[in-house]
């Protein structure tokens, strides 16, 4: 037991030396929670839009008042002809163009239907599809307002509710993905490079030609980074929740104890690829390349899977973050207890055991 | 015996790195392992560390089977790789003190084995490994290599890139220890610190040419060893060669090392025929010979 604490005191010396891997272990957590928080956002607010008004009476005018008023549209100009179209959208002023036609308030009292174009600027679709959604809205909400009076037979309205994220706040979504990636990224890789780190620099050799028992050289080089990844846990829950108000619905007991699940997940893939290269940065790469990626492709964390190509959907089970990643918005999100996320908490047990017997059969007690 | 070796091959895909070898070391004796890089050393200290399998033979340290008795051979042997193998971002007395709490040891409780070779670079125990010159990196790896005083002590080319100064120092600690009881396997590529070793073993292409005393090998080389100089080393080396009745010529320090086919080889004669030559300055003379002469011949 000495030997093996002495050897987690070695491995603690190595860590907290290495600025490199300090700056990895606590400022990478912090810097990405705070980017994906504030940088990216799905969110709409105050678009630049023009207006090309060919009418120019009280309706359009009330229905561009309304607009205006919401904080998600502000009115950047005014267009006259059709060609200024093209060259607001080219210059980059505007995200969006409305054209009401001629005669608008004409057409709507006499023949009940006039007809507004809403043109919008798809080089990025997700805006463009949410501004055109939002101005329907707006409208439709106007709409029901002049029809107040006046009662139309056989009229269908839906309601929506968004539940569990209710203001779409896109930095909910994100967080769950940000705190996998990390958790993946500090145990896995740093794992792998410190157990090649060794067999690199030849001090291997003499660990295997001593007392020490291979699994407790594992074992030793495991221990300090569970400790470090649930400390990087522990920030990101507190940033989430202090900075972007995220919801923890459910048990912080259940959630610590799920996220230590994937820790040792994380860390048994660190082991495995580290059993396979033979340099540091081989390992490196793998991690990079064989999860990384994977993880932020395939785990539903920017791409929603439902819409992946099957193929893609079926790979993306033996991803573990894609389980991870269901269990932190069931219980951050939904609020969820042990009965409901049972299933996907059993799939990443079973791929922890899988990944280290794979890697105790994997690994050398020799240099062959 | 303390390391017995028993027709032990061993195989790298299509190359043979140790082919047939044989060896013993007797309880506390100074063993050397002599041969030009690629000779197959590392090899056969890896297999007796049990780092390696032997593809065929057998071998034991200290009593234990290397392959059946691995654990207790570990428990038992101390290993210095070639390479610099120590925490280079760990101070002088981090690694002493990692390396006798992972064999269940203390520095206090074996410091007297490596007070000699300590005392040199505790001055600088609080410097990190890295930072250290050669011949203090070497002192700190074989004080790491004893702190659990081991019975068997495999040091695989300690010396290589030390200078001359920390190399004798070096040898002469090895020496120490040996007093100590200890049994020391250490190869080597310079020949000069083969004649230090209790009995070598000289070794090329996996295969081991000779094994003896230092004494016993020069004593059986065969001919009269001569130093041989001029101005011009490169052409005196090719006027050498072209003397009808040389047997060898290769270049040895300052000198050409020359011997002759007769055994009434008269220097005077070759002295004539260089001077012939057009060379200036021209010396011979008689000179003893070396552990290298001996492998250079051995080696032809």
């Amino acid at each position: 037991m000495k030997r093996f604490i002495g050897f987690i005191k070695k491995e603690f010396y190595h860590i907290f030396r290495d600025k490199r891997s300090l700056f990895i272990l606590f400022g990478m957590p912090i810097a990405q929670i705070l980017l994906f928080g504030f940088a990216i956002t799905n969110e709409i607010n105050n678009v630049d839009i023009a207006i090309f008004d060919k009418s120019n009476d009280a309706t359009t005018q009330e229905i561009i008042q309304k607009i205006s008023a919401s904080k998600y549209f502000s009115i950047k100009q005014n267009i006259t002809n059709e060609a200024e179209i093209e060259t607001v959208f080219q210059k980059g002023n505007v995200l969006a163009v409305l054209v009401f036609e001629k005669d608008f308030k004409k057409n709507l009292t006499k023949d009940n239907a006039a007809k507004v174009h809403v043109i919008t600027d798809a080089t990025d679709p997700n805006t463009a599809n949410s501004i055109t959604n939002y101005i329907s809205a707006i409208i439709g909400s106007y709409q029901k307002e002049i029809n107040k009076n006046s009662t139309l037979e056989y009229q269908i309205e839906t309601k929506s509710r968004m539940v569990y994220n209710p203001e779409l706040k896109s930095v909910f979504m994100f967080v769950p993905g940000v705190m996998t990636i990390i958790l993946m990224l500090v145990s896995a890789m740093m794992t792998s490079i410190s157990i090649t780190r060794e067999k690199e620099l030849g001090t291997m050799e003499i660990l295997l030609v001593s007392p020490l028992k291979p699994f407790q050289v594992i074992i030793g080089k495991v221990i300090p980074y569970i400790f470090l990844s649930i400390i990087n846990a522990v920030v990101i829950v507190i940033l989430s929740i202090f900075i972007f108000k995220m919801p923890v619905q459910g048990s912080l007991f259940l959630l610590a104890l799920e996220s230590v699940l994937f820790i040792i997940t994380s860390l048994s893939l660190g082991i495995l690829i580290s059993t396979v290269s033979a340099t540091q940065q081989t390992a490196m790469m793998i991690s990079l390349m064989g999860l990384m990626l994977p993880t932020i492709l395939l785990s539903g964390f920017i791409f929603p899977i439902s819409s992946m190509p099957l193929p893609l959907q079926v790979i993306s089970n033996i991803i573990p973050a894609k389980w991870f990643i269901l269990i932190l918005k069931g219980i951050m999100l939904k609020g969820v207890g042990l009965a409901f996320i049972w299933k996907e908490t059993l799939i990443l047990f079973g791929m922890t055991l899988f990944f280290i017997a794979l890697s105790v059969k994997k690994y050398k007690i020799r240099l062959e | 015996m303390s390391i017995s070796v028993q027709h032990i091959s061993k195989s790298f895909k299509k190359v043979t790195a140790v082919n047939d070898v044989s060896f013993e070391v007797k309880e506390g004796e100074l063993f050397g392992l002599n041969g030009p890089d690629g000779a197959g050393k590392t090899t056969i200290f890896r297999m007796l560390t049990t780092l390696l399998f032997a593809d065929k033979g057998t071998a034991t340290v200290a009593g234990f089977d290397v392959v059946d008795d691995y654990k207790e051979i570990r428990n038992n042997v101390g290993y210095m790789p070639g390479k610099f193998s120590l925490y280079q971002d760990l101070t002088v007395e981090e690694n002493l003190d990692f390396f006798a709490t992972i064999f269940g040891t203390t520095i206090e409780e074996n410091y007297e084995l490596i007070k000699d070779i300590y005392v040199q670079i505790e001055p600088f125990k609080k410097r990190r490994a890295g930072a250290l010159s050669g011949g203090m990196k070497q002192k700190l790896a074989l004080s790491c290599a004893l702190i659990h005083k081991p019975k068997v002590l495999f040091l695989d080319e300690p010396t290589t890139g030390v200078d001359p100064v920390s190399r004798k120092e070096f040898w002469e600690m090895l020496k120490r220890l040996q007093q100590k009881g200890i049994t020391i396997l250490v190869s080597t590529p310079y020949m000069d610190e083969a004649e230090l070793c209790d009995r070598i073993a000289l070794i090329q292409h996996g295969k081991i040419l000779q094994i003896d005393t230092p004494q016993e090998i020069i004593k059986h080389y065969p001919k009269k060893i001569y130093d041989v100089r001029a101005d011009n080393m490169y052409r005196l080396i090719e006027s050498l060669k072209s003397f009808e009745h040389h047997y060898s010529v290769y270049p040895f320090g300052e000198f050409v090392h020359y011997t002759d086919k007769r055994d009434d080889f008269n220097p005077q004669e070759l002295q004539q025929y260089l001077a012939a030559n057009d060379h200036q300055n021209i010396k011979i003379e008689i000179t003893k010979t070396t552990i290298e002469d001996t492998f250079m011949e051995l080696a032809k």
